[in-house]
């Protein structure tokens, strides 16, 4: 008589220490491997579309901060070009600059979170440090800029709510500096240890085909060796301006998409991300920052759809306006939604201990996710 | 120590009593010790200061927190196996304690005088694993379970080469007694086991690679053994939660914490005794010199203390650089690398041995 055998369902999260906030992921397990992934998202959500259609517009733009809140600067971004699309405003040349010089600081920011987090699940702590201690540089600088230090509400339609501190460049060409050494570093210790290579190598393939029909982006769908940069792309704002590359998977440990590319591409984004921070800290004209600010934010009737390369993948705000004070509808299209959805496909087969690396790697925040 | 006692007190039981009752004295204050190193290592590895607020430069946290954890409330979850969950944070404790009879601190004072101290502490040394499982089994959860199970099989395969090095080990000493051991070492560092002991001949220089092998090999593994990373598939925190401790708070999640330093001091100890000439001093003692005998066996303590609380620190300073290695890739470590390698190792030495 064969014995009866049934798999294990075994719920990870909404607490746990690897789920990067409250998600759920109902795991059907045989032993350690792992048969089935299913995500349940919803802990965290704050009906954030619905809220936006009872605000004005600029009252949304704290909103945007609350979502991905790893990458504020860069959501205030997305959604006042959108807003500012549909309106037709033209917003100074230093606007444009210390915009972008904000997204960048943001976006190595976010992966600072990302890389640090992802050491942490695989059991290396102190990288994680290491990380939150540089972050915290570029932390002090968003603080004497605008006074928050994690939800900023600083980009306006129409300009910005503060302009430079003085000290602003100065500081941020020693970041650069500061900066570049220490990612050598983290390459010494987590990226080409071993142990490191040996979990995540060969671990989670994504392969191309697969990553587009889910509509996976940013870092990870490049992970994956497609050269697809919103920036490069679908430029916006003055993106087209710089001098910049766009790092792609190519498998140097394992397979092209595996878990140490998508780690990987992150890292050789910071380096880029600096790159133009460099150009636009060299360029930043001088200028009145408030010139472009509308009296009254009431756009006309119609629709627009931005998109925008946050740190985590392709951000997009559909607006409908009614052509009143309030927008009519604000849909966002969140990366980090889109691309936990291939978490079961990715984890299909592979061990419980690499499900919590492929998490990981798809760095997700919650807050984006449930909105 | 025994013998001392019984003619001292002229009690047997209570000699053996307090005979019995001396590690604690050695483990309790090594564990506040060692958890607040813990820290404190940690902390300047990762550049930031640790606990500073108890005491200078926070001396007393684990004092602070030890009060804590005693006012705990002691939470049984409901499904619980009521007996065997009390019961397993003791027997874990009960298996790294009882290492410390057999372990010679000095010359002079050793729990037990037993012949065959080191086959004891490769015996006893299963208790943690009947611990883990039963405290895993009991939680009555799944995270538990989990950390259980890996805990068996880890603690079992890496038994494995821990269990060959040491036979090589007993194959060049002639002896399993850890007192014995000891003295053979004696006099100079070169002495040492790991230099390929005290005798003079030729195969003294054969032997100095394969007992480093056979070093980090055994280091290796007693890391393993103690569940510290990149090992620590138990409690792997990322995955599973806390492990088999998942469920336990309060005084029996401190005994898992005791046990667990209490183990890394032990398994320490063991190696240094093996390779490193346990409590014998590198350069001849200062009693000696001196004319003064009463010191050397405080000098012997001194030794064994700094030689066994290194390899903590070497334990922790590991534990604070690395990943941690997947479960599979645990055991391929052992049964692919590991035991071919100790295996090999073995007979090497024992052709040596025999020339």
């Amino acid at each position: 008589m064969a014995l009866r055998t049934e798999e294990l369902i075994l719920n990870v999260g909404p607490q746990h220490p690897s789920t990067h906030g409250v998600l759920r992921l109902e795991v059907e397990l045989e032993g350690e491997l792992v048969v089935k992934v299913k995500p349940h998202i919803g802990y965290l959500h704050r009906c954030f579309e619905k809220h936006a259609e009872a605000m004005t517009y600029p009252q949304v733009i704290p909103y945007t901060d609350r979502m991905d809140y790893l990458a504020s600067m860069y959501n205030n971004f997305g959604y006042v070009i959108a807003v500012e699309k549909l309106m037709g405003i033209e917003v100074p040349e230093r606007v444009e600059y210390i915009r972008v010089i904000m997204g960048e600081l943001q976006r190595i920011a976010s992966h600072m979170v990302a890389l640090g987090t992802y050491g942490l699940d695989l059991g290396a702590f102190t990288p994680f440090l290491y990380l939150f201690r540089d972050r915290e540089k570029i932390l002090t600088m968003f603080e004497m800029t605008c006074g928050a230090r994690l939800l900023y509400n600083y980009m306006w339609v129409g300009g910005l709510s503060h302009d430079l501190h003085p000290d602003f460049v100065r500081l941020a060409r020693e970041f650069i500096q500061y900066f570049r050494p220490n990612i050598v570093e983290l390459n010494n210790l987590l990226t080409y240890n071993k142990i490191f290579i040996e979990r995540t190598a060969h671990i989670g393939i994504l392969p191309a085909d697969t990553a587009i029909n889910y509509g996976i982006t940013g870092p990870m769908l490049r992970a994956s060796g497609v050269n697809w940069d919103l920036r490069k792309n679908d430029t916006y704002s003055i993106y087209n301006r710089f001098d910049f590359d766009i790092p792609v998977g190519q498998g140097h440990m394992g397979t092209v998409g595996d878990c140490w590319d998508r780690y990987y591409v992150r890292v050789l984004e910071m380096e880029q991300s600096m790159r133009i921070l460099e150009q636009a800290l060299d360029q930043l004209p001088e200028g009145d920052i408030n010139s472009a600010l509308p009296k009254r934010i009431k756009p006309p009737v119609g629709t627009v759809y931005q998109r925008v390369e946050n740190p985590k993948g392709e951000l997009g705000y559909f607006i409908i306006s009614d052509g009143s004070l309030n927008p009519f509808r604000v849909k966002v299209r969140g990366p980090s939604f889109v691309n936990l959805s291939v978490i079961n496909e990715l984890s299909r087969g592979h061990l419980i201990a690499d499900l919590i690396a492929i998490l990981g790697s798809i760095d997700i925040v919650l807050g984006e996710i449930d909105r | 120590m025994y013998n001392f006692l019984t003619e001292l007190t002229g009690n047997e039981i209570i000699a053996a009593f307090i005979s019995a009752m001396l590690p604690v004295v050695f483990i309790v204050p090594f564990v506040i010790f060692g958890v607040l190193a813990e820290r404190k290592v940690s902390a300047h590895i990762q550049d930031r200061l640790g606990p500073m607020r108890v005491g200078y430069h926070g001396v007393l946290q684990t004092v602070a927190d030890f009060f804590k954890l005693i006012q705990k409330e002691d939470i049984i979850a409901e499904g619980a196996d009521r007996k065997f969950f009390n019961l397993a944070p003791y027997l874990v404790f009960v298996g790294s304690y009882a290492v410390y009879a057999a372990l010679p601190f000095t010359s002079t004072y050793i729990g037990s005088e037993t012949d065959i101290g080191l086959f004891y502490i490769i015996a006893v040394s299963g208790f943690a694993v009947a611990g883990i499982l039963m405290g895993g089994w009991a939680s009555n959860n799944k995270y538990s379970l989990y950390g259980a199970l890996r805990s068996a099989a880890q603690i079992v395969s890496y038994e494995i080469p821990t269990a060959l090095v040491i036979l090589s080990m007993v194959m060049l000493t002639g002896t399993l007694s850890l007192a014995t051991m000891s003295e053979m070492q004696t006099a100079y560092f070169w002495n040492w086991n790991i230099f390929g002991g005290a005798e003079w001949a030729f195969t003294k220089l054969l032997l100095i690679p394969f007992m480093f092998i056979a070093f980090i090999i055994l280091y290796i593994s007693t890391l393993a053994e103690v569940n510290r990373l990149p090992f620590d598939m138990p409690e792997a925190e990322s995955e599973l939660v806390a492990g088999y401790s998942t469920e336990y708070s309060g005084m029996k999640f401190a005994m898992f914490f005791l046990a667990e330093y209490g183990n890394m001091f032990a398994v320490s100890a063991l190696v240094s005794v093996i390779f490193f000439g346990g409590y014998q001093s590198p350069f001849g003692y200062l009693g000696n010199s001196l004319g003064l005998q009463w010191l050397i066996p405080y000098e012997q303590l001194f030794w064994f203390a700094l030689k066994g609380i290194l390899f903590v620190l070497v334990q922790m300073w590991l534990r604070w650089t690395l990943p941690r290695v997947r479960v599979d890739q645990l055991m391929t470590i052992c049964w692919k690398y590991l035991i071919p390698y100790s295996f090999a190792n073995l007979i090497i030495i024992g052709l040596i041995t025999l020339l």
